[in-house]
Order: structure tokens, then C-alpha cells, then sequence
């Protein structure tokens, strides 16, 4: 029995989220008496991976196949699932991610596991039973989910949870290999397009994002500027996108993206109950809206009342002054 | 081209989210089910690919009888028959494992549906249609487009998007801005209440996860107000006093 924990990369380093779930797997291995493994796929150096001892991994098993640097679901399904059996893991815990979703609700099928995604507890685990909880009804409430099966699967929500490191700590790195056939590859990308220079909206630890208070798409170099300064990624309001203000992957918001940054601080967005879904995880919630009566001010930590184009300015020169 | 494509019930958008005393259940009084909002990207594409091409487009939903108005306003939509599998879906593979046997029996070409839905957030009925029935699952896709027998599509990926080629059958899971939803007119009205909606029994009922009780998280504080002409206090605030910066 061991835990299993699926380690993403993004040009060549470990994403944040996976350090998330790698101290998650190994505080799990804590309480099961057992030890925690990684298994990193695609385009990563070895060297990254040692550091995943930090977070309590001792031995990282990396495949590296080039065809494998694109996610392929199926290809990426059979390098865990054949690390899972070579492991003996009981557990496998991943990020809530698009690719880590992906993965767990086909691992659960080929390995007749049970699966939690968007979690935000350690297990509870009692005797035969082991519980979590996690988000539902788009952040609005939680549920208490117990895992039947002997095996389980745990994708971890970005940003729940407090991750300890213990500096110096490294992790040995072993080449991995799967089995895998062209068969294997029928979906892979034909191409792939990376918006550049950009923080990424999921990973961000400050949103800054925009309504339709901003008035128009040629004021948007503001909540650029703010973003910019405080080192944010941005995001906006499901009407901004739909006017095509803003292109749909920067919608935030019950049909859009869901984020649970540190800070999110929504300007000129009133705060319809759909735009609370998508953010209300988030630690610390700013408002600037002219409206004194916007519903988001409910659910805010800090807020202004003022116009967004006079108030931002101020904001960016005070974030400067920093 | 067969197209199904899977439904489900969920309580409107704009629905205060409440459990019954116990923790046990989410408390339906007053509410009002709509159908998930992803899944009618879904239904609309497939509507917008039958229109261009042909073929035909059945609606899946598995649920209680209490699902039927969201069956028929599907067909409504356009669909043009149904399929209820007669069980209250209580777990992700429950649902898989319906959806993934009567997928295989109607011999779909495309089997789609939204990314997850808006009450439980599974984000994984899609990934386990595809690994039962042995066929690529795309998931989200922004955009679908068939040519034959092949399929184009357009998967967001943290910063970015791949394009996918594929031959026929797979599944998808939709995700804006692969349609825009459309309302029902008075024709689909009437003519869907003549569209054959077909009662099946389920094929087996094995949960892989219970829910033990439901919780709403803990009520806000209250929120600090700053003076307009202060404005540039928030940003010490959130340094000094919130540590977020």
C-alpha cells in the first residue's frame, strides 16, 4: 500500500498546484503509516523534481517520452495507472486541474477506484472509513464525501489548503516507462496555442478582474496596469465576455472559470450570484463598484464605493509606491 | 450522424442553496430545475451540426421522473427524441455506467455533454463514459466541428488551447463558447409533446462514493469600507493588515 501523487509541469518546472497535492499525498502516507511516490510526465528536467522532497516525496518516477510532452489523456491514464499497480498505492492524489480531472475520472474506471474531485480537507479517516470534503453547488456549499472503494482517487482544489516544506529535503528520480502504443496517441493535439507572457488565471494568487463598470474594452489597459503592478493575472465578468470585450477564457464565474486565489478584486462587477460561484473560494475579496447597493459587497472583505475609472489610477500609483 | 446528448437536472442559477435540517439532502422546496447550463452548449451544438449535416440527436437524462419538463424542453429545442434512464443519480459512475451502456446499444457517433454540472462539480461523468466504452474523450472542448468521420476540436488548457483531430466515436464535454443556448419557440413546444421520450430501466447501481451530509460554508465577517478619496489605503491594507500582497 503507498500513495500515489500525479505531478503536472509547465515549461519545465513543477506547478504550484502539484506541490499542493504532493504535500497532500504525503501528510495521507503520514496517516496510512506508508510513504508517498510522484509520478511526473512529460517535459521536465530531473533536476526539478528533487525539490518534491520538500513536500515529504521521497522517490519521483519520471517518464519522459516526447510524445507525452502534449497531454493525451489515454497515454497519460496508462503511465499512471501501470505506476499505480507498480507502487501498490491504495491512494492517488492529483490537482483539481483540467488535465487532473481528466485523468482521475478515467483512472477511476481502469482501476475501479472511487473518486473526489475539487476537495478541500485531508481524509478523515476512521477504521473502514474514509471521508472528505469538497466543494459543491459551484462553491456555494460543501459535502462530505465518503470513498467506498478499496482504492481512491483525490483531486485536490488549488489554494485550500496549507502546504508545509522542509528545506533541503530531496527526492530521488527514477526513469519510468509505460508500454505505450500508437493506439495510445489517437487524440493527441495537432497543435497546441500558448497565450504568452501571461499568469496563468488558475495558478494566479492575485485576480484582478473587470465588469462592465469599466465602460468599455478601451479602459481595460487599467485593470492591465493594476495586474500588472501587483503581479496578478486578470480575468473579467461573464457579460464583458459575452460583449466580446474580453475573450471567453478570461470569463470567471459559474459557467466560466471557477479561481480561489489569495485575492481577488473585482472591479465595476456588481456581483450577480453566478459571478460569486466562481470566486467566492477566494481568501480575500475587494470591491470597487459605483453602486453602493451591488450585492457583491456582501460577500466582500474590503470595498470602495466610487467610479472604477477614477478609483484604479489611485490603486495602481499606491501599488507602485509599494 | 447519431448524436446523443447528456442532460442534467440542476437547480437554477440563481437558487439560495439550502439542505434539509439533517445535512442529508439539498432542500428542493421552491426551487426551479433548469437543464445545466454546460450541457446546453452541448445540446445546442449537436442541434447546429444535425441542421448542417443530418442526422439525428437524442437527449439522455438520468433521473426521476420529476427530469421530464427538461426532457421536453430539449426536444424543444430540437432534439428529437429521448431517453430517461430511471434512477436518482447519486454518484458520478452510477451515471457513467448508465449513459455508457445505452451510448453502446444506440450506436452513437458522438456522445456530448458539458464539462460538469453546476450543482455537484464532479467534472467526471465525461472521462468515465469514455474509459467504459473504450473510445477518446475530449474534455473541455470550445469548439466542435465533424468532416465525415473525423472531428475537429478546440480543448482549453491552462493558458492556451490544442487542437484535436479524431476519428469518430468519441465523447466530448462542452464549455463556452462551443454554442449559444437557444430558447424554445411555440413550434418546438408543441411538437416536442409528441417526440418520443422512452422510460428504461438502470443496468446495475453500483456507487463508487455517499454523501454523508452537506454544509454551507461559514458567513463573511463583514466587509471594511474605504473612503473613495483613500482609495490608495487598500493597497496597505491588503500588504499590512490581510498579508495578501
Amino acid at each position: 500500500m503507498s500513495v500515489l501523487v500525479v505531478i503536472e509541469c509547465a515549461n519545465g518546472e513543477v506547478k504550484k498546484s502539484s506541490l499542493e497535492a504532493a504535500s497532500y499525498g504525503s501528510k495521507v502516507a503520514a496517516d496510512l503509516g506508508t510513504t508517498a511516490t510522484a509520478v511526473a510526465i512529460g517535459d521536465v528536467q530531473p533536476d526539478a523534481l528533487k525539490g518534491l522532497g520538500e513536500q515529504g516525496i521521497t522517490k519521483v518516477l519520471l517518464d519522459n517520452d516526447k510524445r507525452l510532452h502534449d497531454f493525451v489523456g489515454a497515454a497519460y491514464v496508462k503511465v499512471i495507472a501501470k505506476a499505480a499497480e507498480q507502487e501498490n498505492s491504495s491512494v492517488i492524489v492529483l490537482s483539481n486541474s483540467n488535465i487532473g480531472a481528466a485523468i482521475g475520472s478515467r483512472l477511476a474506471v481502469k482501476l475501479i477506484a472511487s473518486l473526489a474531485t475539487n476537495v478541500v480537507s485531508l481524509p478523515q479517516i476512521n477504521g473502514s472509513t474514509f471521508t472528505v470534503r469538497r466543494g459543491v453547488f459551484s462553491g456555494k456549499a460543501f459535502s462530505e464525501v465518503e470513498l467506498t472503494s478499496d482504492k481512491k482517487i483525490i483531486a485536490v482544489k488549488k489554494n485550500a489548503l496549507e502546504f508545509d516544506t522542509t528545506a533541503g529535503a530531496t527526492a530521488t528520480v527514477e526513469n519510468f516507462s509505460a508500454d505505450l502504443s500508437d493506439a495510445d496517441f489517437v487524440a493527441a493535439p495537432k497543435e497546441t496555442i500558448k497565450q504568452s507572457g501571461d499568469i496563468l488565471l488558475t495558478e494566479a494568487e492575485v485576480v484582478v478582474s473587470g465588469g462592465r463598470g469599466l465602460k468599455g474594452p478601451e479602459n481595460w489597459h487599467l485593470i492591465e496596469e493594476l495586474a500588472k503592478t501587483l503581479g496578478a493575472a486578470t480575468a473579467c465578468s461573464k457579460p464583458v465576455a459575452d460583449v466580446g470585450w474580453r475573450p471567453h477564457h478570461e470569463h470567471v464565474g459559474q459557467t466560466g472559470i471557477t479561481v480561489s486565489p489569495n485575492l481577488y478584486i473585482a472591479v465595476g462587477i456588481s456581483g450577480a450570484i453566478q459571478h460569486l460561484a466562481g470566486v467566492n473560494s477566494s481568501k480575500v475579496i475587494v470591491v470597487i463598484n459605483k453602486d453602493p447597493e451591488a450585492p457583491f459587497f456582501k460577500a466582500a472583505d474590503y470595498g470602495i464605493v466610487g467610479d472604477a475609472l477614477e478609483i484604479v489610477p489611485k490603486l495602481i500609483e499606491a501599488a507602485k509606491a509599494l | 450522424m447519431k448524436i446523443l446528448v447528456c442532460i442534467s437536472n440542476v437547480p437554477d442559477t440563481t437558487t439560495k442553496i439550502t439542505f434539509t435540517p439533517d445535512g442529508k439532502s439539498f432542500n428542493t422546496a421552491g426551487v426551479q430545475f433548469v437543464i445545466n447550463p454546460y450541457d446546453e452548449y452541448a445540446l445546442t451544438r449537436a442541434i447546429e451540426l444535425k441542421e448542417a449535416q443530418g442526422g439525428t440527436v437524442t437527449v439522455l437524462n438520468v433521473g426521476e421522473a420529476d427530469t421530464e419538463p427538461n426532457i421536453r424542453k430539449a426536444l424543444a429545442i430540437g432534439a428529437d427524441d429521448a431517453i430517461r434512464v430511471n434512477i436518482k443519480p447519486t454518484d458520478a459512475f452510477l451515471v457513467a455506467q448508465q449513459i455508457a451502456h445505452y451510448a453502446k446499444e444506440g450506436g452513437y457517433d458522438l456522445i456530448l455533454m458539458g464539462r460538469e454540472s453546476i450543482d455537484y462539480n464532479g467534472f467526471q461523468v465525461h472521462g468515465m463514459v469514455g474509459e467504459l466504452m473504450g473510445i477518446p474523450t475530449i474534455a473541455p472542448a470550445m469548439k466542435l466541428d465533424v468532416n465525415g468521420s473525423t472531428a475537429t476540436l478546440e480543448r482549453e488548457i491552462e493558458g492556451g488551447k490544442e487542437i484535436i483531430e479524431v476519428a469518430l466515436p468519441l465523447v466530448a464535454s462542452a464549455q463556452q463558447p462551443m454554442s449559444e443556448p437557444r430558447i424554445p419557440n411555440m413550434r418546438g413546444i408543441m411538437t416536442a409533446r409528441t417526440k418520443p421520450l422512452q422510460v428504461v430501466e438502470p443496468v446495475g447501481q453500483e456507487a463508487k462514493t455517499s454523501v454523508q451530509k452537506y454544509e454551507l460554508p461559514p458567513a463573511k465577517s463583514g466587509v471594511k469600507m474605504i473612503p473613495a478619496e483613500n482609495a490608495g489605503e487598500l493597497i496597505k491594507l491588503l500588504r499590512n493588515e490581510a498579508k495578501v500582497l
